[in-house]
Order: C-alpha cells, then sequence, then structure tokens
C-alpha cells in the first residue's frame, strides 16, 4: 500500500477550527448544544472541537462518548467489535446533539450512533461533525459541519492519527 | 485482540489475551445495565436456548436476562418437564432444538464433557454454563472481571479459595483464570475435600485457615454441598464452620481491604457468618451483576465469529 500524509499537524488544527466555526454559525449562542464523540477517533475530536467553542461561547458545551459497536449492522458478518465506553452525562432530551467522528465514510456508523443514541432521549435536533469526508455514502445520510472533504477510492483506507494517542498528528491516506 | 472461538467451553484453553478481551468487552456491556433503557440490538433475531439439564436458578436467570438484553430470543429449557425425561438423548434432544433453527446452547449438565460433546454434532454456538465438577467458566470470568474492577489488577494478589474445592467447577475454572492472568492462589479446607494433589495445578494447598486468610487480598467461599458431603468428607457441619467458617474474628485477622467473594447460593452460618456476607468486604451482589455483563459479552463475541474471520477486515 503507498501512503501519504493529506493532512498535517497545521491542517487538522485549521480543520477543527473549521468545524468549531461553523457549528457556532449555525448555534450562535451555544442554546442547548451538546457534543457526542462516536468511540474513538470522535472523541478525541468532541474534546478538541469542545475546547474552541467554549472559547467562542465563553461558556463549557456538554461532551459525552458513544460507542457504536452494539449497533452495527454488520455483527453478523465481522469478528465481535471491541467495545469501549459509553458516557452520556445529563440529558440530551430537547437539545440540540453534534455527534462527532474523525472520518464519515459510508454512514453506516453515523447510522449506528443514531439508533444509539435513541436510547438516551429525544434530541431537538441531531447533527453531524466530522474531520474527514471520504465520499461513498450507502445511507441517506450527510455530514453537516466537515473539516476537509477528499476524494477516496472506495478500497482506499483513511487513517487519523492523533497526538492524544502518542502520535504525530496527521491524516494518511493509503491507496492500494 | 479479536476473538476467535466459535464456543466457550472452558478456562483452562484459554490464552490471558484472551480472557482480558473477556473482561474488557464486559466493561461495556456492564454499562448498559445502569441505563434506563438497559437493551441492545446486536442479537437481535438470534435465538438462544438455555439448556439446563441439572438445576440453577442464578445462572440459569443470569443467560437468560443476558440474551435478553442482547435482543435474541430466549427458550428456556429444564430437563424435568422434557423429553430427555421420556429417553430421549442429549444429542437427540439438541439437533431436534437446531432444527428450530438455535444459534446459541447455554447448557448445565452434570456431565463433565457434555458441552464439549455437543459441539461434535451441532453447528451452533455451545457455552458452557457448568460441567460437572469440570468447569463453570463464566463464573471464573465474572469472579476476575470483580477482583480485577475492585483491586485494579490481578498479578501478583494472594486469593485463596475456601471451602468444597474437590467437587468445585468453580474453584477449578477460578484456578485456572487465576493463575493464567498472574495470581497466587491458595486453597484452603479440610484434607478430604481440597487435597494436596491440586498443587500440581500451580496453587498452594493448606489446610489451616489462619494461614489461607492472612495475607490473602481475596477470600473466594466456597458452598458447602452439604447434601452430599455430610456424612462422609467431615464429621460435622458445625465442626466444618469451627475449622473452616469465616467468622467475625477471623475477618478482624485478615487484610483491611480484603475483599469476601462467593458465587452462591450462600449458606449462612455454616461457610461464612451472616454479618460478613453483609459486611462492607463482602462483594457477593456485585459478582452477581458483573455476572451479566460477561455473558453478555461472551454471547457479544462468540456471536461474532459466524464468519471466517479473514473476510471481517
Amino acid at each position: 500500500m503507498n501512503s501519504k500524509t493529506i493532512l498535517d499537524t497545521a491542517d487538522i488544527e485549521a480543520a477543527i477550527q473549521k468545524i468549531a466555526l461553523q457549528i457556532a454559525q449555525i448555534h450562535p449562542q451555544g442554546e442547548n448544544v451538546y457534543l457526542v464523540g462516536i468511540q474513538r477517533g470522535g472523541v478525541l475530536l468532541a474534546n478538541r472541537i469542545e475546547t474552541l467553542l467554549k472559547s467562542i461561547w465563553g461558556k463549557p458545551v456538554p461532551v459525552g462518548q458513544l460507542d457504536i459497536s452494539m449497533h452495527r449492522d454488520d455483527l453478523d458478518a465481522r469478528s465481535a467489535p471491541p467495545v469501549y465506553p459509553t458516557n452520556i452525562p445529563g440529558d440530551i432530551t430537547g437539545k440540540n446533539v453534534v455527534l462527532v467522528d474523525d472520518v464519515i465514510f459510508r454512514g453506516r456508523t453515523s447510522r449506528a450512533a443514531l439508533d444509539a443514541l435513541n436510547d438516551f432521549g429525544r434530541p431537538k435536533r441531531i447533527q453531524i461533525a466530522v474531520l474527514i469526508d471520504r465520499g461513498h455514502l450507502e445511507l441517506p445520510i450527510l455530514a453537516n459541519f466537515v473539516g476537509k472533504t477528499i476524494d477516496t477510492q472506495i478500497n482506499d483506507l483513511v487513517e487519523v492519527r492523533w497526538k492524544e494517542e502518542g502520535a504525530e498528528e496527521e491524516v494518511v491516506l493509503k491507496t492500494a | 485482540m479479536s476473538w476467535t472461538r466459535k464456543h466457550l467451553l472452558d478456562i483452562e484453553s484459554l490464552s490471558p489475551e484472551e480472557i482480558i478481551t473477556v473482561l474488557d468487552t464486559a466493561s461495556g456491556f456492564k454499562d448498559v445495565g445502569k441505563r434506563d433503557i438497559k437493551k441492545v440490538p446486536a442479537l437481535r433475531g438470534k435465538t438462544v436456548i438455555n439448556l439446563f439439564v441439572e438445576p440453577s436458578t442464578r445462572t440459569r436467570i443470569s443467560f437468560e436476562l443476558a440474551a435478553q438484553r442482547l435482543s435474541a430470543d430466549v427458550i428456556n429449557f429444564s430437563a424435568e418437564a422434557s423429553s430427555l425425561r421420556k429417553g430421549e438423548t442429549l444429542k437427540d434432544t439438541t439437533r431436534n432444538l437446531q432444527a428450530l433453527k438455535a444459534d446459541m446452547f447455554i447448557i448445565r449438565h452434570s456431565a463433565a464433557g457434555a458441552p464439549h460433546f455437543l459441539t461434535r454434532f451441532l453447528d451452533a454456538h455451545v457455552i458452557n454454563a457448568g460441567d460437572g465438577a469440570h468447569e463453570h467458566p463464566t463464573q471464573a470470568l465474572l469472579d476476575t472481571f470483580t477482583i480485577r474492577e475492585k483491586k485494579g489488577r490481578l498479578k501478583g494478589l494472594n486469593v485463596t479459595i475456601l471451602g468444597d474445592v474437590l467437587f468445585s467447577r468453580v474453584a477449578r475454572s477460578n484456578i485456572w483464570a487465576l493463575t493464567k492472568m498472574g495470581a497466587k492462589v491458595t486453597l484452603c479446607g479440610p484434607v478430604t475435600l481440597v487435597p494436596k494433589i491440586f498443587e500440581k495445578l500451580g496453587c498452594r494447598v493448606t489446610h489451616r485457615i489462619e494461614e489461607a486468610i492472612e495475607d490473602a487480598d481475596v477470600i473466594n467461599l466456597l458452598r458447602i454441598q452439604h447434601e452430599r458431603q455430610r456424612k462422609t468428607f467431615f464429621p460435622s457441619l458445625n465442626e466444618y464452620t469451627a475449622l473452616f467458617g469465616l467468622s467475625k474474628e477471623r475477618l478482624a485477622r485478615c487484610k483491611s481491604d480484603v475483599l469476601i467473594m462467593h458465587p452462591g447460593p450462600i449458606n449462612r452460618g455454616v461457610e461464612i457468618d451472616s454479618e460478613v456476607a453483609d459486611c462492607d468486604h463482602s462483594v457477593i451482589l456485585e459478582q452477581v451483576t458483573n455476572g451479566l455483563a460477561i455473558r453478555m459479552a461472551v454471547l457479544f463475541l462468540v456471536n461474532g465469529t459466524r464468519v471466517p474471520i479473514e473476510a471481517s477486515a
């Protein structure tokens, strides 16, 4: 596989900034906004977005973590995925939930996340924020806030490496 | 790491990594039990047969609830009111159930190896819920989970198993699990119920309770199955309680942070003082809660092996 860096540390920082500004534009006062990071990359991204939104709105934004492994639609077609913690503090009913993931691809994870979230309450609105939109959606789902859109082939791999996980921060595209 | 076993038959054949996979997966499922909506769709459309040829309340209900919380359909099959009473063999009974497209069999049987036997001719997943005096793998996993959760580790801990070790599948599975995870296991009880030969499994064997409990981080008590053993293995229950019962006085000589565990059902006043069973050191009810999470994790993991692992990128 060929692998090349498509976003470096500074690009990622800029992309996160862009997402935060998009969210702040739609929700000028940050009224009832609740961020939910999808395990695992989405959790790190949600925390980074929260830091920026906090300085824009001048108040902390609630952040939850959601594991979607038990709601996947391919559990009969793969080995059991690892299960990470889900933690949704407080109540999401009536909130403007922003689901956060690192990459949107087929849309299957987002679907599972919508399902999983359903067990925790009935938000007023759910929107999706992603660092990378790489195309190839298979479901009627789209990302509302996008850091960077890239062209990929369906067999390519997009890997986001986070500094929080001890890596040099970058987004890598691996092509066959 | 990913789980590749189609069945859960014993602890003996598991690697430490596989045990850790189950424990980590169970943590996620324990969260599910704390929610208002305690059900997830992971096993939607699957049929689970709870095949309890030997009586059980706790384990059967725990597996039943685990399957239900994963959205599976559950059939409870007890031997008393079944075709097994009419002379049908276990093989024929289970093949008939498989003809109804059952996906998983959870079996409790008085014969050691009964679950292994089923895997020879069934396509379905088989989970051992206790086979004779051989193994009770989910009990050992939930005990290990509880210890890890409370103590933060397993390696280097002193764990004492106290009571009827000879006839106990719980003891055997726990010995395998704990020694694989690096804990130091001590077995204690009457000479007749705790023979020296268990040292071959890597345990310390002692028949003096003081020695067994003084440096224990965990004491796992086993029920004396007095219906079976009263007359042959020790003179009287009173004597057993005097020599090996966990009393308040004995607890006072244990480490200040000792954990008291028991797989249940407990016999108050026999192997454990009533006050000890209810004291702050006791995690007996948390074991029950954790058992549900472990069983959900096991059903979830074995279900993930329905396709060849290579096919799941």
